[in-house]
């Protein structure tokens, strides 16, 4: 059995480097390795279970989007989808908020505003394409409607339950403390409600990406939608696994870095207590 | 002098079913300033109704209750509000930002307001933990920051709803002790309630028994002329524990046989 004096000394003689290299590995090891997975589970798949050319392994998929970063393609298609869905979440997100946020709080309003949120919510934005293309046309305008339309009811939602969980003994005390109905909105009603928006944001996030693609695949000049169209027509099957590719990582980073956001600006806005 | 005084106060709840429930009924009660007031009682007998009343949040459906010559009739901050569970507290804030959450919504100077609030956080004995979360401190101290933040505000009154009931013994004991000093030292008019005769017994000037709900009201008054620290082990506490308790058995039992 180590005495603590030889633990010590094992320790000095690894070193910190030691130690944040086990860091390191406990946090991100298994993410690493089940990518690694993923890809060697593909790669063998495509070349011995499938081996056909409409499933080309992952080395031949990174080498053409090597070749479509270099020409900048890829960045073109990329930048276009992104654009979009980054003007339509927030604008979305900025009109949900104070929408979920009166529905919540007021009856009335909650009355007056459902019949259309739970009307529309159930036209799936894929749906409301054709008339975003006729209203719109096919440029920018149609796309940012789209993710708008997808966005905002997830974010109301989710905002209004918010607002409709909050413990009554949080309102009391703020009552009984002297708080006036507005001090009680910005200061009890709004932070409590946080984490909920957030979730919604999250969601209507991932939601997004499906969009943009359906709206890009039947109409668009740019977009990783409209590559994946493109490569049907012209029978690119190595560009439509670019694409697809670029779809699965795109969505994981963006909403990496949304929980990250959320950790590091809003940690303390969790739902306990 | 008394500070509230509730003069036949009924409440009736409707069900969703739409059927009527009679809580309490011809309750009738006084506090006088500066006094620790406990209200005992079974549980289901209506104590938290007269306390929310009394605060506020819930209008009776007859009679009155006047606070300082005044009919009650929305919540306000003389009266001050330690709820049972940890929910009132402010997740998002922390302990001393909880604490000095009503001086902020006076306007009270940042300087001025972390001053006092520290004061409170101290004599609630939470010195040292200002900065942590309500979810980062245990149950005992997260009451202490609930008792903090009632006692910053600087109420007429206090109203206790049963806020050492979610606690472990030994921390409920110590937490009573400590209550037992703050209102030694501070002579805040407090409502306390419980169904635990032996907390009322430690804390109580008067005790207020209840009877068994539905239809509650005071079954009788009992004056505990006990001063500073009591000792549960003295003779003259084991013979009000025995009064009360021989006050409320009946009530108890009447509980009991009604759910049953």
């Amino acid at each position: 059995m180590p005495t603590p004096d030889t633990a010590t000394h094992r320790s000095a003689l690894i070193g910190v480097p030691g130690r944040a290299a086990r860091r390191l590995w406990s946090a991100y090891g298994g993410y690493a390795l089940g990518f690694v997975s993923l890809f060697l589970i593909w790669q063998w798949a495509s070349l011995y279970l499938v081996s056909s050319v409409l499933f080309p392994p992952p080395t031949i998929v990174f080498r053409k989007a090597l070749v479509l970063v270099r020409n900048g393609v890829l960045l073109e298609h990329l930048s276009a989808s992104l654009q979009r869905i980054l003007a339509g979440f927030i604008a979305g997100s900025l009109l949900g908020v104070p929408i979920g946020l009166a529905m919540g709080s007021f009856r009335p309003v909650r009355k007056l505003l459902e019949p259309y949120t739970e009307f529309l919510r159930f036209i799936p934005s894929v749906a409301m394409i054709t008339v975003a293309v006729i209203w719109f046309g096919i440029g920018e305008a149609s796309k940012i409607f789209l993710i708008i339309y997808t966005t905002i009811f997830i974010v109301i939602l989710n905002t209004a339950a918010g607002v409709s969980a909050i413990a009554p003994n949080k309102i009391r005390a703020a009552q009984s403390l002297g708080a006036t109905r507005t001090q009680i909105f910005f200061h009890v009603a709004l932070p409590a409600t946080v984490p909920y928006i957030l979730t919604g944001m999250r969601l209507a996030m991932a939601n997004s990406f499906t969009t943009i693609v359906a709206a890009e695949l039947i109409a668009a000049n740019d977009g990783l939608g409209k590559m994946l169209w493109d490569g049907r027509l012209f029978m690119l099957v190595d560009e439509i696994f670019v694409s697809l590719v670029t779809l699965g990582l795109l969505g994981f980073v963006t909403d990496r870095m949304f929980r990250w956001s959320i950790y590091t600006f809003a940690g303390k806005y969790s739902p306990a207590t | 002098m008394s500070l509230v005084s509730f003069d036949d106060v009924g409440k009736t709840y409707r069900s969703l079913q739409g059927v009527d429930y009679q809580a309490v009924e011809h309750f009738s009660a006084e506090i006088e300033v500066g006094e620790f007031f406990c209200l005992l009682g079974p549980s289901g007998c209506g104590k938290t109704t007269v306390l929310k009343m009394l605060a506020g949040f819930e209008a009776p459906t007859s009679g009155q209750i006047l606070m300082g010559g005044r009919p009650v009739t929305g919540a306000g901050r003389d009266r001050a509000v330690v709820f049972q569970g940890d929910d009132s507290l402010y997740g998002w804030l922390t302990a001393i930002e909880n604490v000095e959450f009503g001086l902020r919504l006076r306007h009270v100077g940042k300087a001025e307001r972390r001053q006092r609030a520290m004061h409170y956080l101290k004599l609630v004995g939470l010195g040292g933990q200002e900065q942590k979360y309500p979810a980062e401190l245990s149950g005992g101290m997260k009451q202490r920051i609930q008792i903090a933040r009632v006692l910053a505000n600087e109420p007429q009154m206090l109203l206790m709803d049963e806020p050492f009931a979610a606690l472990d013994a030994q921390t409920r004991s110590l937490m009573q002790l400590e209550l037992a000093n703050i209102w030694q030292a501070t002579r805040t008019t407090v409502l306390f309630i419980t169904h635990d005769i032996d907390e009322a017994v430690t804390l109580g000037k008067r005790i207020g028994v209840m009877e068994a709900g539905p239809r509650s009201r005071v079954k009788g008054v009992v004056e505990v002329a006990l001063d500073g620290a009591r000792r549960r082990t003295d003779d003259a506490f084991l013979r009000y524990y025995k009064q009360v308790y021989e006050m409320i058995r009946d009530e108890v039992a009447k509980s009991i046989a009604r759910a049953d």
